[in-house]
């Protein structure tokens, strides 16, 4: 891994100026994973925070080659200039041996939901591109409505916790799981708070030629309802917990990395889930007596899907 | 909890979405499913929220494709049901509007239009999808399209909407702009609404338009997009079916214009010359029809309340008695073009056009009738 002060030493490509709100995990996520290479990157970006808060008319924060379309084709988009750019290697047009690196954003609307027939295509097709989705667990842009990454209990204004239901309903769709199951080169799951895992697992994206997918948690301290100083801790909390844990797999080979892996081996702890709700204003209502069954209950189905990790981990 | 007590005072003051949700819920919706877009994402929340409380199904999609089916699935069960959306959603959903109108299912589909094309402006209202909301799916074909001026009409229109929806079987569109959608207007909800369902027998249907057979009760149910028989059963190869099956589905919206058409008039009686407009846009077309009055000039205001099926007569008959109309909208001309047609090159037809969200100035309107 390129070493802290490379890092630093590099040209932001997502420069400061941007709307995003104080605090907001999607830009930190962004720098990070430009910082991580050295390449000449195109973006794509779908409708959502990301795209609208960056390109705020006159102005762009992207220093790269940067096109929005809509809110369901960040990764078809994004494949046509891939197959256009290897059209023109073949025909000479640009030169063989240039290498420019395609990424694709999305939220997790644009992921999850409405943009994941785009992505499925776009990743069985093979194109050469990392696709990142930016998981803030809820469609945050349009006023915090749920998604299908909305973890279950969590209060949006279309699963309100109230006297008819405790928030969201559901659990949340296993997304980095429904790419592995593409079986692509390269498949992972991250977290801003653990930055150094997310660099290594970007710098290890970029050596891959072919389809890789990059999940990543990124707090939203208005949908979440926490502090805007709170998006890195809470961030690794969720890991620290194993609602997110952080893994890759390659080539169908499943590894936890980072922390998550300390956890799996006995070398850090693994905190109880209400630790990393407790911040939270969205899951307020989850630590209220009441719904302490209900409160297990999640904390029971954390536990059963980081098992199950663990397990394909020691495959 | 009934529809009515959800809704709760009498007298409110609220926004054109809530409304129209309102609206929704007093016309018999009892399920809705639905996208986040803006400016249409407050009808969601609130049917989020309501639905539930009296015994509705609220029901959040993957996309618009998924809340337009998921509509019209519902529909088939003998369901009032609606979705909502903005500009780019009511794209994805053309296809399926498309479908209801072939299957003739009841189903109401609001827009609360916003800048275009594409993304364009999201806060900003715009009439850019009058033509969209006819022309949007592929074939021939006709349904009903609403345009309400304030957020009283956005309630009374949804109302209006679901009854014209069920009568004749086709989708009806409440297409209103985010500038009705996000004011906030006093509004007086009535305690009860006249209701029209879906004709369950020959007796009770309008003129071309079948019986309805909801699932699971006692008749044999097909569906299908495909070109089809009477009884449903597909039969793509013979073009009298297909023009048959066609016409009839354009004569069920077209050959009742008497009931489906609405407009409301000011100082019509001796005008030389009217302005015609719909929804936010009717406001200054009004406001100028009364600074030209106050000038001792004869203009009068057509607000269009049903925008389609296009009612030709109507403008063929105005084109007639006055010299002069002007057309104001939010888009580069839509509805301007039709009105043109039906004129005839019997009365002068201009446009006032605004764009980028910016609704009609009257003094503008006024310069062009000086």
């Amino acid at each position: 891994m390129a070493s802290l002060k490379e890092l630093t030493e590099r040209e932001e490509r997502l420069t400061g100026g941007h709307r995003l709100c104080a605090g907001c995990g999607a830009s930190i996520i962004v720098r990070q994973i430009l910082q991580a290479t050295n390449y000449p990157v195109v973006v794509s970006c779908a409708t959502g925070c990301l795209e609208v808060s960056t390109t705020i008319y006159p102005y762009t924060a992207w220093k790269n080659p940067f096109i929005h379309n809509a809110f369901e084709n960040s990764a078809v988009t994004c494949s046509g200039a891939e197959a256009m750019f290897r059209a023109k290697k073949r025909t000479g047009e640009i030169p063989a041996d240039k290498k420019v690196k395609f990424i694709a954003f999305g939220g997790d609307g644009g992921t999850y939901d409405i943009g994941i027939q785009s992505l499925s295509g776009a990743m069985e097709r093979g194109h050469d591109m990392l696709y990142v989705c930016y998981n803030n667990e809820a469609y945050m842009n349009t006023g915090i409505q749920r998604s299908s990454a909305t973890p279950l209990g969590a209060a949006t204004t279309t699963s309100p916790a109230g006297t008819v239901i405790p928030g969201k309903k559901e659990y949340p769709k296993d997304l980095t799981e429904v790419m592995a199951g593409h079986h692509l080169p390269y498949v992972c799951q991250a977290s801003p708070g653990y930055f150094q895992d997310l660099i290594k697992k970007v710098e290890t994206a970029m050596e891959i030629e072919g389809p890789k997918f990059m999940n990543t948690l990124s707090p939203c301290p208005r949908g979440w309802r926490h502090a805007n100083d709170a998006a890195i801790r809470i961030s690794k909390l969720a890991v620290d917990c194993c609602f997110w844990p952080l893994y890759e797999v390659r080539n169908d080979t499943y590894a936890l990395t980072g922390q998550s892996k300390l956890i799996a081996d006995g070398k850090k702890e693994k905190v109880p889930l209400a630790e990393y709700l407790k911040p939270q204003g969205r899951f307020k209502h989850l630590l209220a007596p009441k719904n302490k069954e209900l409160l297990d209950s999640i904390q029971e189905e954390v536990d059963r899907r980081w098992e199950r990790l663990v397990k394909l981990s020691k495959l | 909890m009934n529809a009515r007590e959800a809704i709760g005072d009498t007298v409110q003051f609220v926004q054109g979405d809530k409304a129209c949700v309102y609206g929704a819920l007093l016309a018999g919706c009892r399920f809705f499913a639905g996208y986040p877009i803006t400016p249409a994402t407050e009808i969601a929340e609130e049917m989020s929220r309501l639905l539930p409380l009296i015994g509705g199904t609220s029901i959040q999609m993957e996309d618009e494709i998924g809340s337009i089916s998921a509509v019209v699935g519902a529909a088939w069960t003998g369901a009032k049901a609606m979705t909502a959306t903005s500009g780019p959603g009511f794209s994805l959903m053309q296809e399926t509007i498309g479908y209801a109108v072939m299957t003739e299912t009841p189903c109401v589909i609001v827009d609360v239009q916003r800048g275009g094309p594409s993304t364009g402006q999201p806060t900003r209202a715009s009439q850019g999808d009058v033509m969209q909301a006819r022309y949007g799916s592929h074939g021939d074909y006709e349904l009903i399209v609403l345009s309400p001026s304030s957020v009283q009409e956005a309630m009374e229109l949804t109302i209006r909407a679901f009854n014209l929806s069920e009568t004749y079987r086709v989708p009806a569109i409440l297409l209103t702009e985010e500038s009705i959608g996000h004011m906030r207007e006093k509004i007086t909800i009535p305690d009860t609404v006249p209701l029209q369902s879906r004709p369950a027998t020959e007796d009770e249907a309008a003129p071309h338009v079948p019986p309805f057979s909801p699932f699971g009760r006692g008749k044999k149910a097909f569906v299908t997009g495909l070109t089809h028989q009477d009884n449903g059963h597909p039969s793509t190869d013979d073009h009298e079916v297909h023009d048959r099956l066609v016409r009839r589905l354009c004569a069920k919206v077209c050959e009742n214009m008497d009931d489906i058409f609405q407009a409301d008039t000011v100082r019509m009686d001796d005008a030389d010359t009217v302005i015609v407009s719909y929804g936010i846009s009717a406001r200054p077309g009004r406001a100028a029809s009364e600074m030209a009055a106050q000038a001792g000039r004869k203009v009068g205001a057509i607000t269009l309340k049903t925008l389609w099926p296009f009612n030709y007569a109507y403008f063929a008959e105005l084109a007639q008695r006055v010299d002069h109309i002007v057309v104001v909208e939010m888009n580069c001309g839509m509805l301007y073009h039709s009105i043109r047609e039906a004129a005839a090159g019997n009365a002068n037809v201009t446009l006032v056009s605004t764009l980028g969200g910016k609704v009609a100035d009257p003094t503008a309107i006024l310069e062009v009738i000086r």
